[in-house]
């Protein structure tokens, strides 16, 4: 496995011996680099999302999805991205100017902060918490804030009643997205992400687990599916009964910003079942077959940990593409009736499971 | 516990029909797709039978057509389309006078593919075509004359094939009926 940790290192000793910089400004150049590179994966990650989502649900409905700009539609999501760039933003009357214009901020940097903390590869990882899993569950879902946000200050009725669902959703959902990660912590006996990791060295967490850690990821899956407002649980943006929901009056960059963050909250909440369940970066390791693990120890591990993203991600996907939408009072059901007592039985569980 | 029961009950008969539901979608996608690649495949493209780009008056190889002129088409038409323009020619043999087709108009561009003209003639002398890549730059090119330079109308005393001999007065019946 390659350490990526190398790399870093090297810059870190460029910067400190070789160039002889005081601390201050080692650590503000190494705070831009790594700001730039996040910010670049972020986009990035963004338009390849937007790519495969069209194009996948295109193969759901037997369409080929956009086929037209550049070899089977590659540059669609690039011209998509430019003409949003270029759309102007509409000032609305009478709203909130203030907090209009902060609600997108705030549901970008909610994702851009969950970044941080996710482990890529490994060495691949901005900051090593050691309390990670909750930073990255306080962080990605403050962009909920955001939704509300722009809810209240739109000043309309269709985006505040979709901000309020946005805001009744996620007040549920944390709790089983939360208490289904703490089967991973459990197991794993810390809560910092590298050592969630490599507990997971010998066998992830999902074979490891048996029926727990399968239930755990499954009920993760669901809820933070619903926590990202899209597919069956879309009912804060509903457009046959909201018009859009709370990004209604958005136009331009400014929705282009919703538009970004709802794609990578998708991402986020693949990555964290990845790092929890799936093992992280970590390739497939099984025990006693020594010459296996050794020729999966040669697949990058930013291959594995994107792999096994892109699974969830399609999960996701098929999901959404499957289901009508919920009601809001069949939406508060699944989850106060059905999710949350299996997820507190599957903790108990588990823990009883463990200390045995 | 009967309540248990039935929340238990009801919680696996849903998870069932959830994973029904992804298997049909999952069957769709693997499912060939339908989407038509047009102008790459314009060769190899295939039509609906029922599908009516435009009005067509079939002639057989002896550039011989069916219609008589009689107007009908012209009369049932909502919109004028069509222009049945004739004249009384006399009938060498028996020396009766007799209707011929001079031009058969029709207008492209005022057609609502009703289909009345098809359905109302008695001698199914037009027809429908597929190519739809109807599209013009002058509107004047849209008026089209339907039947070909120099064609005349079938005669019944040429021996006809059987199938199509049987055509002609299943439908002469079905216009007595
Ligand atoms: S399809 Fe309808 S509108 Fe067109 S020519 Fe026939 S009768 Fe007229
Ligand atoms: S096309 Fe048919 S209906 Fe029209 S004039 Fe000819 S025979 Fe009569």
């Amino acid at each position: 496995m390659f350490d990526f940790s190398v790399i870093t290192c090297w810059i870190d000793n460029l910067l400190r011996v070789e160039w002889g910089l005081p601390d201050f400004w080692t650590l503000a150049i190494e705070f831009v680099l790594v700001g730039v590179a996040l910010l670049t994966a972020y986009a990035l990650i963004a338009l390849v999302l937007i790519y495969a989502e069209r194009k996948i649900c295109g193969f759901f409905q037997c369409r080929i999805g956009p086929n037209r700009v550049g070899k089977w539609g590659l540059l669609q999501v690039v011209a998509d991205m430019i003409k949003i760039l270029t759309k102007e933003i509409i000032p609305i009357k009478r709203s909130d100017k203030f907090l209009f214009l902060m609600a997108p901020f705030f549901v970008i940097i909610g994702s851009i902060l969950t970044f941080a903390a996710l482990p890529f590869g490994l060495g691949l990882q901005a900051i090593d918490f050691n309390i990670g899993v909750v930073y990255i569950l306080a962080v990605s879902s403050l962009g909920v804030i955001g939704i509300l946000l722009a809810g209240w200050s739109s000043n309309n009725k269709y985006s505040l009643i979709g901000a309020i669902r946005s805001g009744a959703q996620l007040v549920s959902y944390e709790l089983s997205a939360g208490l289904s990660l703490m089967v991973a912590v459990v197991l794993a006996g810390t809560m910092q992400l590298s050592e969630i990791v490599e507990a997971q060295s010998d066998l992830w967490f999902i074979f490891k687990g048996g029926i727990f850690a399968f239930v755990a990821f499954v009920i993760y899956l669901i809820a933070g599916h619903a926590e990202t407002n899209r597919g069956p649980f879309d009912l804060a943006e509903a457009e046959s009964e909201l018009t859009a929901g709370y990004h209604t009056e958005y136009s331009g960059i400014t929705f282009g910003f919703y538009y970004v963050a709802e794609y990578t909250n998708l991402f986020i909440v693949a990555a964290i079942a990845t790092t929890m369940f799936l093992g992280g970066w970590m390739p497939l390791h099984i025990p006693g077959f020594d010459a296996f693990n050794a020729v999966m120890d040669y697949i990058p591990t930013p291959i594995w940990f994107f792999g096994k993203c892109a699974f969830c991600i399609f999960m996701a996907l098929w999901v959404r593409w499957s289901y009508p939408r919920l009601r809001i009072d069949q939406l508060l059901k699944l989850e106060w009736k059905v999710l949350m007592p299996i997820t507190l039985v599957n903790l108990a569980a588990v823990a009883v499971a463990v200390t045995m | 516990m009967k309540s248990f029961y039935l929340y238990i009950k009801e919680l696996f008969e849903g998870i069932c029909n959830l994973i029904l539901g992804l298997k049909i979608s999952m069957m769709n996608f693997l499912r060939p797709k339908v989407t038509e690649q047009y102008p790459e495949n314009r060769k190899t493209a295939q039509h609906f039978d029922r599908f009516r780009a435009r009005l067509v008056m079939p002639h057989n190889e002896k550039n011989e057509h069916k219609c008589i002129a009689c107007g009908i088409c012209e009369m049932n038409c909502p919109n004028g389309t069509i222009q049945v323009l004739s004249s009384m020619v006399e009938d060498p043999e028996t020396g009766r006078k007799k209707k011929v087709l001079d031009k058969y108009i029709y207008d492209l561009g005022t057609c609502t593919f009703c289909n009345m003209c098809v359905t109302s003639c008695p001698h199914k002398a037009i027809a429908w075509s597929q190519d739809f890549e109807q599209a013009v730059f002058d509107r004047d090119r849209l008026y089209c004359q339907l039947n070909a330079e120099g064609s005349h109308v079938e005669s019944k005393t040429i021996p006809t094939p059987k199938t199509e001999g049987k055509q002609n007065t299943s439908t002469v019946n079905g216009q007595e009926s």
